[in-house]
C-alpha cells in the first residue's frame, strides 16, 4: 500500500531524516519506534506532505505522492493525527469532526463514520457540543484520531498518540488503534512507548538519529536486547 | 446648546455613516483574522469598486443601487485573483514573511492608485443622477439621506448574510478552523489557499459594497481610498483585530464619535475624535473590545 523509498527531509539545514526507505502492505499496523529527536515525526509529517522531501518516492497506492500538499494526500486517503494533536480548539467537537467529512458530498458519506466513531469513543457523543479546547488531553486525542477517520482514510498515521495522556487511556487509544485495523484501515504508528506499541503492532521499524536501523516482526524488535538497550535507551 | 432634536439627529448621522464604517472595514478585519496579513491595499480596493460602479452606471444607465450586488461580485473576483497572483507568493517568503506581506500589499496599492491616475485621471468624478441621490427622508424631525441609509441598510444586510455563512454552512466552519490553524485544515483536505483566497474576495465584495454605495453621494478619484482605510484600520482595532463583529460595534462608535465632534468641535475637525478615541483603545485595552487576540 506504502513503499517509502530513500526519503531524505531536511529542517532548517539539518538532515532530519536521511534515506529512510519503508513499507506498509493493506491492513498492516506498522510501527515505528525511536528516541525523542530520532526524527519519527518528521517521517511522519513528511509523508502527509506538511514537510517537502529533500529527495526520495513516497509510493501511495502506486502513486508518487512526494512533495504533494497535505490536502492531496488527504484526499488520496491518507489521513494524519499529527504531534500535538492540532484540532481547531474553539471549534465544537461536532464541528471539528464535521470538517473531517467536509470533502464528501453525499450526506450518507459523511454520516456513517460518525457511527464508527462513536462506537469507537463513546465519550466524544457525550460531548458534542463542548468546545474542543474543554476535553482532556485523552478525549482530544479521541477526537483527532476522529476527526482523522472522518476523513475516511485506507492509511491511518499516529504521531504519538500516548502523548500527555494519562496512563489508563492510552490503553484505550491503543485498543481502538486495533478495532481499527479490524474495521479495514491499515495502520502507521509512531510512539515512543516501546512495549505497548510493538504489542499492538505486526512490524517494526527503528529509527536513530534520522536513519531506519533496524527492522523485522514486532515481537523480535521487542525481544531484542541490543534495541532495548542501544536505541530505545531503556 | 442642543436639544433632544440635535441629539437625535447627531446620533442618526453618526449611526449611517457609522454602518458604513463597519461594512468597508468588515473585509479588512475578516482577512485579518483569516491568515494575519493586514491589506494595505483595502482603501484602493474601495477605490476601484467605486469607478466600477461609475463604469456600469455610464455603460449601462442602471442605478448604482441595482448594480451594487454585481460590483461586489466583480471585487470578489479581484480580491480572489489578488491573493493568487500577489499574496500567496509573499506569504512564501522565506524571511521576515510579516515584512513581505505588507510591502507587497502596500505596493498593490501604490499599483492600484497609479493605474487609476494614468486610466481616468485624478479628476473628481459623480454620479450626476441616481434614484436616491439628493433624497433625504424624515423621521420624527430627524433627517436621513437616502444614500447614506440604503448604505446602512445594505451593511447590516452583508453582516447578516456574513454571519449566516460564518455560522451555518460548511464553508463558514472551514472557514473558522482556517482561522483557528491554517496549517491544520489540510489534515482534513481543506486547501487552505482556496480558503484564504474566498477570505480576500470576500474581503474585497463586502469594501465592494461599500463602494457602490458611496459612489452614490461621494465625488470619485484615485485617492478617495486613503481616509476611509485610515477610518477602517481604526474601526478593526477599535472592534479588536481579527473580530469581524467587533468590527460592526466598532464602526458604530466611531461614525458616532465623528459626528459628535464635528458638532462639538468644527466639522473640519471631525477626524479628530476618532483618532483621539483610537488612542485610548491603544493605551486602555490594546485588543481591542471584542478581541481575543
Amino acid at each position: 500500500m506504502l513503499e517509502v523509498k530513500s526519503l531524505t527531509t531536511t529542517y532548517e539545514g539539518l538532515v532530519a531524516i536521511s534515506d529512510v526507505s519503508l513499507s506498509v502492505a493493506a491492513r498492516e499496523i506498522v510501527a515505528v519506534v525511536g528516541a525523542n529527536g530520532a526524527g519519527k515525526s518528521t517521517l511522519l509529517k513528511t509523508l502527509a506532505g506538511m514537510e517537502r522531501p529533500a529527495s526520495g518516492r513516497i509510493l501511495f497506492e502506486g502513486e508518487d505522492i512526494a512533495g504533494s500538499p497535505t490536502h492531496r494526500v488527504n484526499m488520496l486517503g491518507i489521513a494524519l493525527v499529527p504531534e500535538g494533536r492540532r484540532l481547531f480548539p474553539r471549534l465544537s467537537v461536532r464541528d471539528n469532526l464535521r470538517l473531517g467529512s467536509y470533502l464528501h458530498r453525499r450526506k450518507s458519506d459523511r454520516e456513517a463514520p460518525l457511527d464508527t466513531v462513536f462506537k469507537l469513543f463513546p465519550r466524544l457523543a457525550e460531548r458534542l457540543d463542548q468546545r474542543a479546547e474543554t476535553l482532556s488531553g485523552g478525549e482530544q486525542q479521541m477526537l483527532a484520531i476522529g476527526r482523522a477517520l472522518m476523513t475516511r482514510p485506507r492509511l491511518l498515521m499516529l504521531d504519538e498518540p500516548s502523548q500527555g495522556i494519562m496512563p489508563k487511556l492510552v490503553d484505550e487509544i491503543l485498543d481502538s488503534v486495533r478495532t481499527i485495523r479490524e474495521a479495514g484501515t491499515t495502520v502507521l504508528i509512531v510512539e515512543q512507548r516501546l512495549a505497548e506499541t510493538l504489542e499492538i503492532a505486526d512490524r517494526a521499524y527503528v529509527l536513530q538519529t534520522g536513519r531506519v536501523v533496524m527492522s523485522g516482526p514486532a515481537k523480535e524488535i521487542a525481544g531484542n536486547e541490543d534495541v532495548r538497550r542501544a536505541y530505545l535507551g531503556i | 446648546m442642543l436639544s433632544a432634536a440635535n441629539i437625535a439627529q447627531i446620533l442618526m448621522s453618526g449611526l449611517l455613516m457609522g454602518l458604513i464604517y463597519a461594512l468597508i472595514a468588515a473585509g479588512l478585519s475578516l482577512i485579518f483574522g483569516l491568515m494575519d496579513v493586514v491589506n494595505f491595499a483595502h482603501g484602493e480596493f474601495l477605490m476601484t469598486a467605486m469607478y466600477a460602479t461609475f463604469g456600469l452606471v455610464v455603460m449601462l444607465s442602471l442605478d448604482p443601487l441595482i448594480l451594487s450586488p454585481i460590483v461586489a461580485a466583480i471585487m470578489f473576483v479581484v480580491g480572489a485573483f489578488c491573493y493568487r497572483a500577489i499574496i500567496v507568493h509573499a506569504m512564501r517568503a522565506r524571511t521576515n514573511v510579516g515584512m513581505v506581506q505588507v510591502f507587497a500589499t502596500f505596493g498593490l496599492a501604490i499599483v492600484i492608485r497609479g493605474l487609476a491616475q494614468f486610466a481616468f485621471t485624478p479628476d473628481y468624478r459623480s454620479i450626476p443622477k441616481s434614484w436616491l441621490g439628493g433624497q433625504t427622508f424624515s423621521v420624527l424631525g430627524v433627517y436621513m439621506p437616502a444614500p447614506q441609509l440604503a448604505g446602512a441598510l445594505a451593511s447590516l444586510i452583508a453582516f447578516g448574510a456574513l454571519w449566516l455563512l460564518m455560522k451555518k454552512t460548511d464553508f463558514g466552519k472551514a472557514l473558522e478552523a482556517t482561522r483557528e490553524d491554517a496549517g491544520a485544515v489540510g489534515l482534513v483536505g481543506i486547501d487552505r489557499n482556496r480558503v484564504f483566497a474566498m477570505g480576500w474576495g470576500l474581503g474585497a465584495a463586502l469594501v465592494g459594497l461599500a463602494g457602490a454605495i458611496l459612489s452614490i453621494f461621494y465625488y470619485i478619484h484615485p485617492d478617495v481610498g486613503g481616509p476611509f482605510a485610515l477610518i477602517a484600520y481604526v474601526t478593526v482595532a477599535l472592534g479588536g483585530f481579527g473580530s469581524v463583529f467587533g468590527a460592526l460595534a466598532a464602526g458604530v462608535i466611531v461614525g458616532i464619535v465623528e459626528a459628535v465632534s464635528a458638532t462639538v468641535l468644527q466639522p473640519s475637525m471631525k477626524a479628530i475624535g476618532i483618532y483621539a478615541v483610537y488612542l485610548l483603545v491603544v493605551f486602555l485595552r490594546p485588543r481591542g473590545l471584542f478581541g481575543n487576540l
